[in-house]
């Protein structure tokens, strides 16, 4: 792995940064509606304030002159101002992100850790019991959108056994290892949901990459050497067989992010996905472009991360 | 056959793939991809395994290593029934017989070094005490099959065919094997680059006293490389010879067949050509009695009811045929 492809790697993210962010604030200028929309319809505020007001935040000029000003001033740190919430708008979504970051990441986390062996194990021994179970198991999980298994899970552990909190709280009275606990325990639900979701497609994409790998001259010659079967399997079959996985986990992130605000809307998450639905209902311009960037962001960093451990897991690619 | 204890013995070796169909998956059919085969090897001998695509040769080859399990038979190897072997002790055995694949491309890893894919083998069988012995190991196979040291930090993928196989060669050699099983070795090769692998397997076998089993469809290489050439036909050895009473006096009419369609490298020497008739039966369902007397030129009725045994025709010639002994 060398620092100038990570670099290069870096380099490129920028431009389509740019990009991103100018389609994205054409389409929000050419939106109906605007933060004071409201103000048309109120009797108590003058037509005069109203224009004195559109014409002080600059919202009848051009959409490329408002483009490159929004840019420069987000640029300085500065990301609007959010008039639903009273607050500027990047410390509103450095309240939120973070809570949005550690479900995600955890929910990833869990289908990584449950999908890979499930569906090593699979493939090593095709069409038996177990594979048939996985994989019947594993069609049913992606098969059910998020918001019904969600739903479900409520009724199970929160109403009827009363085991779990069904409204995820962001201000949990508690310190040291009971604020852990607390944590830990409302963000069982979530994580779930939203990471056996992913880990069921998980299990099928791996199973099969796997059992592409497995009939490869290589790791009849692996066996021949005299390796046992389990790193037969550990060093030549799964490192070879994860390169694929790796491309899907990180192009299926998008999707991850927008299955993420559906369930962050179900458990009352205080996310940035919850942020970004109510600014949409408030047509609060400044959080949309705010989460909406960061969300590409995120798109963007994570494909990078993919393409470094690409690079470690092929090194035909690192040293290109 | 030999009067030395072989090598390595195979003894009714057969494999059968079954296929399943149905909805409770049962065994349906059975494709009998080896079906009986008996040979012998002696030590730094080289027996050529001919026949066409899809006759069993490699599946032969790989049963005798247990990189695919033989449904009955035995082979017998330095006194061990390999097919009994089990963990540990199958292990040890791969030690001592290694395999060379076609595919040059397809049989290296290529997320591994050239270093690690030769020396992995080394280490599982603790063949180098630390680090500095290994590396001197691995140099050292590299040099003996004509690459350099220095290309045990490289991939797979910044070589070419033909030192790829060469890398192929020196890993199956790390663990210093007495019986090395070339499956079609050269076949995915350049013509120039073929004789080049040829010549260096041929001096590595009287450099270490290896035994090889080399499987090919090639005969005029297998002609080249062979003590002894054993032909196989749907799954059978229909004879078994030293390679040149094979070439000057085959005496299997599909023997003759293969031997009439090599090119003779004289465009004006002119040579009756035997053409076969239809193709090759089914091995789900191969015909009764002799599995060649479909397009066999001379068969006979009792052709297709009794299966012909190898017999001796003459020292060390051995043919599975009713009518030409």
């Amino acid at each position: 792995m060398s620092r100038t492809y990570i670099l290069r790697r870096v380099l490129i993210a920028i431009p389509s940064l740019l990009g991103i962010s100018l389609v994205l604030y054409t389409v929000l200028a050419l939106a109906p509606g605007d933060p004071f929309g409201e103000l048309v319809t109120n009797p108590n505020v003058p037509p005069e304030v109203r224009i004195a007001l559109r014409e002080k935040f600059g919202l009848d000029d051009p959409v490329w002159i408002r483009y490159v000003r929004w840019l420069s001033a987000m640029l300085q740190g500065d990301w609007g101002f959010s008039f639903v919430s009273r607050m500027d708008v990047d410390d509103l979504i450095l309240q939120r992100l973070p809570t949005t970051v550690a479900v995600i990441g955890a929910a990833q986390l869990l289908a990584i850790t449950v999908a890979i062996p499930i569906g090593v194990l699979a493939a090593t021994r095709p069409y038996s019991v177990f594979d048939q179970i996985a994989n019947t198991l594993a069609f049913v999980g992606f098969s059910l959108p998020t918001f019904f298994t969600g739903l479900l899970l409520i009724l199970i552990f929160s109403v009827q056994l009363d085991w779990l909190p069904f409204v995820y709280r962001s201000d949990v009275q508690a310190t040291g290892w009971k604020w852990w606990w607390e944590q830990f325990r409302q963000s069982i639900m979530p994580v779930t949901v939203l990471g056996l979701f992913q880990g069921a497609a998980l299990v099928r994409y791996v199973r099969s990459s796997v059992l592409d790998v497995i009939k490869l001259d290589y790791v009849t010659t692996a066996r021949s050497k005299g390796i046992g079967e389990p790193k037969v399997i550990t060093k030549h079959v799964v490192r070879n067989a994860l390169i694929p996985v790796v491309t899907l986990v990180a192009l299926q992130l998008p999707v991850v992010f927008g299955g993420a605000i559906v369930t962050e809307q179900i458990f009352r998450i205080p996310g940035i996905g919850s942020l970004l639905i109510s600014a949409i209902l408030a047509n609060d311009t400044p959080v949309i472009m705010g989460v909406t960037f960061v969300f590409s962001c995120l798109v963007v960093a994570f494909n990078l991360i993919a393409d470094i451990v690409y690079g470690w897991l092929d090194p035909r690619i690192a040293f290109r | 056959m030999t009067t030395h204890p072989p090598l390595l013995a195979a003894r009714d070796l057969k494999k059968h793939f079954t296929i399943k169909g149905g909805i409770f998956s049962r065994e349906v059919d059975r494709v009998h991809a080896v079906d009986g085969v008996t040979f012998d090897i002696s030590a730094g001998e080289t027996l050529g395994l001919v026949g066409e695509s899809g006759c069993g040769k490699s599946t032969t080859g790989r049963c005798i290593l247990r990189l695919i399990e033989p449904s009955s038979g035995q082979i017998w190897f330095q006194g061990q029934d390999v097919t009994r072997l089990n963990g540990e002790a199958l292990r040890a055995m791969r030690r001592d017989m290694q395999i060379i694949f076609q595919d040059p491309f397809a049989s290296l890893n290529p997320r591994h070094t050239v270093g690690g894919i030769i020396g992995e083998a080394l280490v599982i069988h603790g063949l180098a005490k630390n680090r500095h012995e290994l590396d001197d190991r691995v140099a050292h196979l590299l040099e003996t099959v004509g690459l350099l040291p220095d290309h045990r930090h490289r991939f797979p993928h910044e070589f070419s065919g033909g030192q790829r196989q060469r890398i192929g060669i020196a890993r199956a050699l790390a663990v210093q094997p007495k019986l090395i099983v070339c499956d079609e070795p050269v076949s995915a090769l350049d013509v120039s680059i073929q004789a080049q692998v040829i010549n260096l397997l041929e001096e590595l076998q009287e450099k270490f006293s290896l035994t090889y089993l080399f499987i090919a469809h090639d005969l005029s290489v297998v002609e080249h490389i062979s003590d002894r050439v054993a032909v196989m036909y749907l799954g059978r050895v229909v004879e078994i010879a030293p390679a040149r009473e094979l070439y000057d006096n085959p005496r299997h009419p599909y023997t003759e067949a293969l031997l009439s369609a090599v090119p003779i490298p004289d465009p004006r020497l002119k040579r009756k050509r035997i053409v076969l008739q239809g193709d090759v039966p089914n091995p789900i369902r191969p015909p009764p009695g002799c599995h060649f007397h479909t397009r066999c030129p001379i068969a006979e009725p009792r052709c297709s009811q009794e299966v012909p045994l190898l017999e001796r025709s003459s020292e060390g010639h051995w043919v599975a045929c009713h009518l030409r002994r």
